[in-house]
Parts: C-alpha cells; sequence; structure tokens
C-alpha cells in the first residue's frame, strides 16, 4: 500500500498531510513520558523489527505470497501511541531510504499505514478483549481479529481518499469493492500472523504486551489451544460475511447501469452536477456515478474509521492497573 | 554493520551531489517533487524535461545506471495499478494499439506512472548519495521532532543486524525442510516473529544499559558535522528552482 507521488491530488495529500502531522504529533505527546526516560533505543529497535516483519513473507494459498503490514500488531505489543508512533517512523524511512512510497505520498501513507491501523487496530483489540474471555487465550484472539480489522480499515481509507483526490475516473464504488474485497482476503493472513505472534511473546514474555498488561500469572496460564485450521476457518466464515455486506452495497455494476440509462434514453443532464462545486471537485465526481451509494458507503466506512481512530486515541493514554514493571 | 547496511543503498562516489550537505539536498528533493507532483499531467513536455534534469543529475552523480533501474522496481506494484486503470476507468472510449480503453483513464495511468517514477527517481538520487546516518542528521536539522530522528537513527542502525537474524532462522527452518504453501502452514514464522520481537525488545533494553552506562541522557551527541553553508544551499537550489520554473510554465501554459 506504499502509493507513489502523484497517486492523489494535490489536496488530498495536504488534507491528510495535515491529519497525520496532527495525530503524529498528538501520539508523541502522549507517548512522550514513556519515551523520553528508557524507550528510544527500544522503539528504533522494535522500529526495525517491524520493517524486517515487513519483509516475513507468509503463503497465503499454493505459492502466492502476503506480508505483514504490522500496524495492529505494533499498537498491541506496545501500546497505540508508541505503536502509531514506530510505524510511522517505518513509513518515513521507507519513503526516504528506499524510495518505497513518494514523499509526497508521505500524507496518506503514514495515514493509511501507520495512524489508522494502529489506533483503529488497537480500539477493535479492546473490543474483543472485553467480548472474548478474559484469559491469554483471548488477548490472542481479539489481536487476530483487531489485525484483521485493521487492514480492512486501512483499505477503506485508502478508497475514500480515492473519492476525495482520485486522478483517473474510476469509480469510487469500483475502488471500494476491489480494494476492500482484496483486503478482506489478506486480512487473514495478517490476523493469524499477528495473533500467532502475540501468543509467543505472551507465552515467553507477558509483560512485554501492553494491550494484555492487565492479565495476571493466572488467566496467563488459563490458554485454551486454539488450533490453526480453527482459527483460519473462523476467519473465512468473518471474511465471507463482511464480503456479502460490502457487496450489497458495491456490487451493483454502475456502469452497466449508465448504459441502461441512455439507451432507454433516460440520460439524466450531467452538467449541473449536485457536488460539482463541493469539495468532490474534478475527478472525484467523475468518479462517482451512483451518487446515493458512494455516499452512504463513503459515509457509512469513513464513520467507522473515525470512531475506530477516535476510541483508539481515547484509551491508550489511560493507564491500567496492574502492568508488571517491565525488567 | 551499519556501513554494511548502507553500502545496499548508497554508492560511494565524490561528486559534487554527494558534497552537499543532507539537510539542503533533503529541501531540494522535496521542492522538486512537489514541482512534478502540481504539474499538470497534459504537459508532457515538462515532463520530458524533469527527466532530462534528473538524468543530469544521475550523471553528476555517478549512479550507475543498472543500480539505479533496480532500486526503480521498487515501485512495481502501483505501475501495475497504472495500466490497469485505462480498462477500468469510465468515460469516451478510445483505441490504443488493439485495446479499447477510457481516455480519461490513459490519462490517468500515465499520470501515476510519470509522477510515481520522478518522483522515486529523486528517491533513489538522495539515498544514492547521501549516507543514511547523515540523511536522518539532516532531518534533525530541519526540525523533524528530536524524537523521530532518533528512533529513526536506532532503527537504522540495527535493521541490517535484525534482517540478518531474521534470515539465519528462515535458514534454520528451510533446512529442516520447513516449506509452507498454505496459510495454515505458517504456525512456524509466526513463532519465529515472536521469537525475534522478545529477542529485539531485550537487545534494546541491553543497548539502553550500556548507553546508560557511558553516559547517554536522552539525547544522542552530534560528532563532527559542519552546518550547511551558502554555497551548498545555492548548489542545492538550482535543481528544485529548475523543476519549479517548468512546474509553473505549465500550470501557465496548459
Amino acid at each position: 500500500m506504499h502509493a507513489p507521488d502523484g497517486f492523489l491530488n494535490a489536496g488530498t495529500a495536504l488534507a491528510t498531510g495535515a491529519i497525520s502531522v496532527g495525530t503524529v504529533g498528538l501520539a508523541l505527546r502522549q507517548a512522550k513520558h514513556y519515551l523520553l526516560d528508557r524507550q528510544i533505543p527500544l522503539a528504533g529497535i522494535t522500529a526495525a523489527f517491524v520493517f524486517a516483519a515487513q519483509m516475513f513473507n507468509f503463503p497465503v494459498a499454493a505459492g502466492t505470497t502476503g506480508h505483514l503490514l504490522g500496524g495492529a500488531l505494533a499498537a498491541i505489543l506496545l501500546g497505540p501511541h508508541m505503536g502509531a508512533v514506530v510505524v510511522t517512523v517505518v513509513v518515513l524511512v521507507q519513503a526516504l531510504v528506499f524510495a518505497d512510497g513518494g514523499l509526497t505520498a508521505l500524507g496518506y501513507n503514514i495515514l493509511n499505514m501507520a495512524v489508522i491501523p494502529a489506533y483503529g487496530g488497537y480500539a477493535v483489540f479492546r473490543l474483543f478483549r472485553r467480548l472474548l474471555p478474559d484469559t491469554s487465550g483471548g488477548a490472542v484472539g481479539a489481536a487476530g481479529l483487531a489485525a484483521w480489522v485493521s487492514v480492512v480499515l486501512s483499505a477503506m481509507a485508502f478508497s475514500i481518499e480515492w473519492l476525495f483526490g482520485a486522478t483517473a475516473p474510476v469509480s469510487f464504488t469500483r475502488v471500494f469493492a476491489a480494494m476492500v474485497g482484496f483486503h478482506v482476503l489478506i486480512g487473514i493472513g495478517e490476523g493469524v500472523i499477528s495473533a500467532l505472534t502475540v501468543g509467543v511473546v505472551l507465552a515467553s514474555r507477558p509483560d512485554l504486551v501492553v494491550g494484555a498488561a492487565d492479565l495476571d500469572r493466572r488467566q496467563l496460564e488459563d490458554r485454551r489451544r486454539t488450533r490453526t485450521p480453527t482459527f483460519l476457518i473462523a476467519g473465512l466464515l468473518a471474511a465471507l460475511f463482511a464480503a456479502s455486506v460490502v457487496s450489497q452495497f458495491a456490487f451493483d455494476d454502475p456502469d452497466g447501469l449508465e448504459r441502461v440509462a441512455e439507451d432507454t434514453g433516460i440520460v439524466v443532464s450531467a452538467e449541473d452536477h449536485a457536488l460539482s462545486d463541493s469539495i468532490f471537485a474534478d475527478y472525484a465526481t467523475a468518479g462517482i456515478e451512483n451518487e446515493a451509494v458512494s455516499l452512504a458507503v463513503a459515509g457509512v466506512a469513513g464513520t467507522l474509521i473515525v470512531l475506530a481512530v477516535g476510541w483508539g486515541l481515547f484509551l491508550g493514554p489511560r493507564k491500567r492497573p496492574g502492568r508488571p514493571a517491565a525488567v | 554493520m551499519g556501513a554494511g547496511h548502507a553500502h545496499a543503498l548508497y554508492v560511494h562516489e565524490h561528486s559534487v551531489v554527494h558534497r552537499l550537505a543532507p539537510e539542503s539536498k533533503l529541501v531540494a528533493a522535496v521542492l522538486f517533487i512537489v514541482g512534478v507532483a502540481i504539474t499538470p499531467r497534459e504537459a508532457l513536455w515538462a515532463f520530458g524535461l524533469y527527466a532530462a534534469v534528473l538524468g543530469v543529475v544521475l550523471a553528476v552523480a555517478r549512479v550507475p545506471l543498472r543500480f539505479f533501474l533496480v532500486r526503480l522496481l521498487a515501485i512495481l506494484p502501483f505501475i501495475a495499478f497504472a495500466f490497469l486503470i485505462p480498462f477500468i476507468a469510465s468515460g469516451e472510449r478510445v483505441e490504443v494499439l488493439w485495446f479499447d480503453v477510457s481516455r480519461e483513464g490513459v490519462w490517468g495511468a500515465w499520470n501515476i506512472l510519470a509522477k510515481g517514477t520522478l518522483g522515486a527517481t529523486t528517491s533513489i538520487i538522495l539515498a544514492a548519495t547521501t549516507e543514511v546516518p547523515k540523511l536522518v542528521q539532516g532531518l534533525g536539522v530541519l526540525r523533524v521532532p528530536a524524537v523521530l530522528v532518533s528512533i529513526a537513527a536506532f532503527m537504522i542502525r540495527y535493521l541490517e543486524l535484525i534482517a540478518e537474524e531474521l534470515g539465519r532462522m528462515r535458514m534454520a527452518m528451510a533446512s529442516r525442510g520447513y516449506d509452507p504453501r498454505w496459510l495454515g502452514e505458517t504456525k512456524p514464522i509466526a513463532a519465529a516473529a515472536g521469537a525475534m520481537f522478545v529477542r529485539s525488545y531485550e537487545r534494546g533494553e541491553r543497548v539502553h544499559s550500556a548507553m546508560l552506562a557511558r553516559g547517554y541522557t536522552g539525547v544522542m551527541p552530534v560528532l563532527g558535522r559542519s552546518p550547511a553553508e551558502w554555497g551548498d544551499w545555492l548548489v542545492a537550489m538550482t535543481i528544485p528552482l529548475v523543476g519549479l520554473a517548468i512546474a509553473v510554465t505549465a500550470l501557465v501554459v496548459t
């Protein structure tokens, strides 16, 4: 998801840049008391870990591979603020040093790959921690679901940015269906690997998992062994469910509709677009073929993202009791 | 270790471009890319001129063509997406070669292709002519928050080490016959990732103790760097000035 320069228009690059600078600034402020003391080398080495983890190719099916994005994993292991900061550094260095992602695209790349997965993923993690049993197994399951949702949220965010800043007239519904559909599947891999990783860390150094700091020794030992196939089947079912919900909105072919409209002579006058003077200028309007559906999908997805990120931001600073001091 | 890593991206030469202060090169690169990004896509000549400017810089910096092309492969996934656009975009259809594609889609694809390639080329030149630690120092001079800069410095310092550790783990798994084909067989990969996180974290703790023992107060001392001189800025800024002049002309003409 490392977008190159010029992928979205200048306004979108600036707007997402402002959002990213704001949120990362906030994350830095929140993480400051934690960072100044002893954590800078730790954060740096963890950033190197996230970078290396992104090189971790895992098989998806018969020869095709995916790789970890790691935003939700970092947030669960380090807490949402530190997670967001660490992944921001990774994205920044990838753009500057490795030419992976454009320099003027940093605004939306940081938003999509660091801010949204870290905060959104952490919020989802806390939500499932509440729903699942308060044990090590519950935390592992919550981590998997959070990582999976974080990838989907990220894909949704990218589609919404496309709605505002498209540089080609590919309709929002198409981009949304393709991006979300693809990432609903890719996300299963992210979820499985993240969950198993959190499980391994919980087994050896439970004090390093900030997201599970409230578990005591007894809860940590109470660990139902979930076998990977069970997890996979659950993930696939969840994916199918999500895909069917998405398809309700997105898979009706707007081009087909338009053609029918032309053929039957019900051509709506194209020039007086209700939105042509608003923020949806230029291509965004060309990109919207079925306004009501597009805006509904974008609205629902946008609300979900803002809710999740906002909740993640709110969840972070509270200090939970019972966190064993890291040695 | 750091040196070994830097060598993969850095071309050891002694050109004018290499000698410029890192912060001036950073600002120049960002401004040049901003110019490219705001150029209207119809101004084909402007993109030709940008490519020529970058070609000259590549030649002056003596970056080998092969090295440059290999690095450019990083943007392939999005190039693939760009080639899809003409087929899935809406609007007026035109025939290009044998394909029936959208005219607006072709322009959109060209836009992403041209700007993405020029942007990546600029980043590659920046990394090829500036050692990574200096690049990070440059960010510090430009008032990027110190915390981010220090994290980036540590990350770059330990990246190669951790990547090598990862490589050893994979080799150990492969030599024991582990060859996963399906997602259901990935548990050992995750176990390795988890072990790697714990190892990285514990290494971080050790490094921090060692630094405290040597008098670390939370700020890294800056060793032997001189601030950018006027000459550096003058030379570095010629490139983005040319770029912005092209961009403004293109904006006015089209």
